[in-house]
């Protein structure tokens, strides 16, 4: 992975001390709260419904043993032991006290870590597909341009304050997309042209919250040398063109909707034409050097399905299951891709304490040479484990707690901290899914069921990604109580969609039994094969509708 | 008029307060001082300003409240929780989250469900 250089470690340390002097400035009353609050949210520090949250960057969602043994340490020593993985593949923590904020990013520093950039109206951590540089179906490791991204855009003075934040997302396949690239600001696909020639393909304009939307695709191929002078021109006529007079209306999607694609595609070629070949072109040599950080580890000469696989699986149902679930095909004959979901049942999704991120980084330094991805369904990765290492991977995994077989089920929920930590949330959510968890908890139904993607967000900032859920849920105040609406049919990935409401919102005593209903809903009237999304564009939401409300009523 | 208290986040560590009888901030609500007129909840409005400018406390606002006995409840489900919550990892949170705020219950195990009220 990427390690700083001298001026990455003397950006970063500069950072923190000019934030210390800040820090020390508005505890002495020199600057007010109006004052001091764009200088903390340039730091990720928020101030939430019951303290300070910082929120720390773990850029494209790579980090390592090392890193996670520090998170671990700051959980224990600055926050109350546990620390929160989020949909942008960062790490929250809930409970930090002003005072020890610096202290904190100190520490952070000392293994290369920072929260810069992880709130404001600046370009926010750029995430990549979990699987980048082990998944079978990719072009070529997007995690080199992710990180080239990091630099142009870390301090970037033409962009630290655009209408509003701006996420960028890349994946090296394009057939399969597992991060939500076309939900982003920009979204980039590593793709190969006809003469066989890798460059990136450009979606631009999709977001969740409050106006949901896809993006839109406005160019097939941009050689590599161009990517930053393409990303410039995009964020340029952003920054010229973009709404500043309402919050509301201030994303990229906003403007591309307005200004309609073609003619902001036209807008962007005409700058791109303007800075093409200059400065920002990527010199061969630079992304030689950066993709070096990237250099696959050195692998041993494996065969796929080992007997010391196959036995345990045979041997072991339990076992067994988590392969078929959580694991995944690696590029490396006799090697996997292992995820720790985060959801155990009955607890906060994306939760993880002190404890077991040390746990985690010891197995990733035992059995995944140091390597951890965070995903954006708040889950773990550990990218390069030996098939035939796998069963004491599990083994040790389980002692944990950490081992739950319900990845892309109804167990694996995205949920947003809702109004139990947020100040903007409408209503909770956490308690929501691990209700639905609890109901769910039977892992042979959940296999039963298939994969469903269920997403919660306590607001309509969808930070829980409720949007594109097969079943979302949206928490609202209905005359001070919370009701929870849902909506079914959205998709994530490379089948994306935008789910619609079903109808009226439910009570937090009925919304459990809902969601059963529209699960038992798909089970009767699926084919042979279908997942819930397969069944539901079959059928459309009438059937939901009428079981969900005709009944009742 | 409806009783009224003043809360904010504690500047320091960004706490839920509230003002207490003697002018002084607490993070327990049946400790707060209430206002039965609109004097009064102007008076600990303005308190609670020289407080923000003392730097104890951000963004001070009186919420409304119901008094029953020595219990103080806030009247919007927003401010309970800040009062009380969070509703999640009772062993993080606040070890006196009254039973009124539990969300119910679906399973023995399980006390988070159902409404808050």
């Amino acid at each position: 992975m990427y390690r700083y250089d001298e001026f990455d470690h003397t950006m970063v340390r500069e950072r923190i001390d000019q934030f210390r002097g800040q820090i020390a400035r508005r505890m002495a009353g020199e600057i007010t709260e109006d004052q001091f609050k764009p200088l903390r949210l340039q730091n990720g520090l928020y101030l939430q419904l019951h303290a300070y949250m910082l929120r720390v960057a773990i850029p494209y969602g790579q980090f390592n043993s090392k890193q996670m043994h520090m998170l671990a340490h700051i959980a224990r020593k600055y926050d109350k032991g546990y620390g929160h993985f989020t949909t942008r593949q960062n790490i929250q923590y809930n409970w930090p006290k002003l005072s020890e904020v610096a202290d904190i990013l100190d520490d952070l520093a000392s293994v290369e870590m920072h929260a810069i950039q992880t709130s404001g109206n600046c370009i926010r951590n750029t995430t990549a597909d979990q699987y980048a540089g082990v998944a079978a179906d990719e072009v070529e490791d997007p995690r080199v341009y992710a990180e080239i991204i990091r630099q142009w855009s870390t301090f970037h003075p033409e962009f630290a304050f655009l209408p509003r934040k701006f996420k960028i997302a890349v994946s090296g396949a394009v057939d399969t997309d597992r991060a939500a690239v076309r939900f982003h600001d920009v979204g980039l696909f590593v793709v190969r042209n006809a003469e066989g020639e890798v460059g990136f393909q450009v979606w631009v304009g999709g977001g969740l919250g409050r106006t949901p939307m896809i993006g839109k695709k406005i160019r097939d191929f941009v050689p590599k040398a161009d990517l930053l002078a393409y990303l410039e021109a995009v964020l340029r006529t952003y920054n010229m063109l973009g709404r500043r007079d309402n919050l509301y209306k201030a994303r990229i999607k906003i403007l591309v909707h307005e200004t309609g694609v073609e003619e902001f595609t036209r807008l962007v070629e005409h700058e791109f034409a303007e800075i093409q070949g200059g400065d920002f072109t990527l010199p061969a040599d630079e992304v030689a050097r950066i993709a070096a950080y990237f250099a696959p580890p050195q692998y041993e000469s494996l065969s796929d399905d080992p007997p010391a696989l196959t036995a345990r699986r045979f041997e072991d149902k339990a076992f067994n299951s988590w392969v078929r679930v959580n694991t995944a095909r690696h590029k490396v004959p006799g090697y996997v891709i292992a995820n720790i979901t985060l959801k155990p049942t009955g607890l906060p999704p994306g939760d993880v304490s002190a404890d077991q991120m040390d746990a985690i980084a010891d197995l990733a330094e035992q059995y995944s040479g140091g390597s951890i991805r965070a995903t954006h369904e708040q889950n773990l990765v550990l990218p390069d484990v030996r098939q035939d290492q796998l069963y004491d991977l599990w083994l040790a995994l389980r002692e944990q707690g950490l081992a739950d077989a319900n990845l892309d089920h109804i167990g694996d929920i995205i949920c947003c901290p809702g109004l139990d930590y947020c100040a903007l949330a409408n209503a909770r959510s956490i308690p929501v899914a691990e209700r639905i968890s609890q109901r769910f908890a039977d892992l042979d139904r959940q296999y039963d069921i298939g994969e469903l993607r269920l997403k919660i967000s306590g607001c309509i900032n969808a930070c829980g990604h409720h949007h594109v859920g097969h079943i979302g849920i949206l928490g609202v105040d209905r005359k001070d109580e919370e009701y929870y609406q849902i909506t079914l049919g959205g998709a994530p990935g490379e089948d994306a969609a935008i789910g619609t409401k079903v109808g009226a919102a439910f009570s937090a005593t009925e919304i459990v039994d809902a969601v059963e209903t529209v699960v038992n809903t798909y089970l009767a009237l699926r084919r042979d094969g279908e997942r819930f999304i397969d069944t539901f564009r079959r059928v459309g939401d009438g059937p939901f509708k009428e079981n969900l409300y005709d009944k009742a009523a | 008029m409806v009783q009224k208290v003043v809360t904010g986040n504690r500047l320091s560590d960004g706490a839920v307060i509230f003002m207490g009888e003697d002018g002084g901030w607490t993070c327990k609500i049946e400790l707060a001082r209430i206002a039965e007129t609109d004097e009064e909840a102007q008076l600990l409005e303005d308190l609670a300003r020289a407080a923000e400018r003392a730097r104890l406390v951000v963004g001070p606002y009186l919420i409304e409240v119901t008094v029953g006995g020595r219990a103080i409840k806030p009247v919007r489900y927003r401010e309970r929780l800040r009062a009380y919550g969070p509703s999640i990892h009772p062993d993080f949170g606040r070890p006196d989250v009254p039973g009124h705020f539990r969300m119910g219950v679906e399973a023995n195990h399980v006390h988070l469900n159902g409404v808050a009220g």
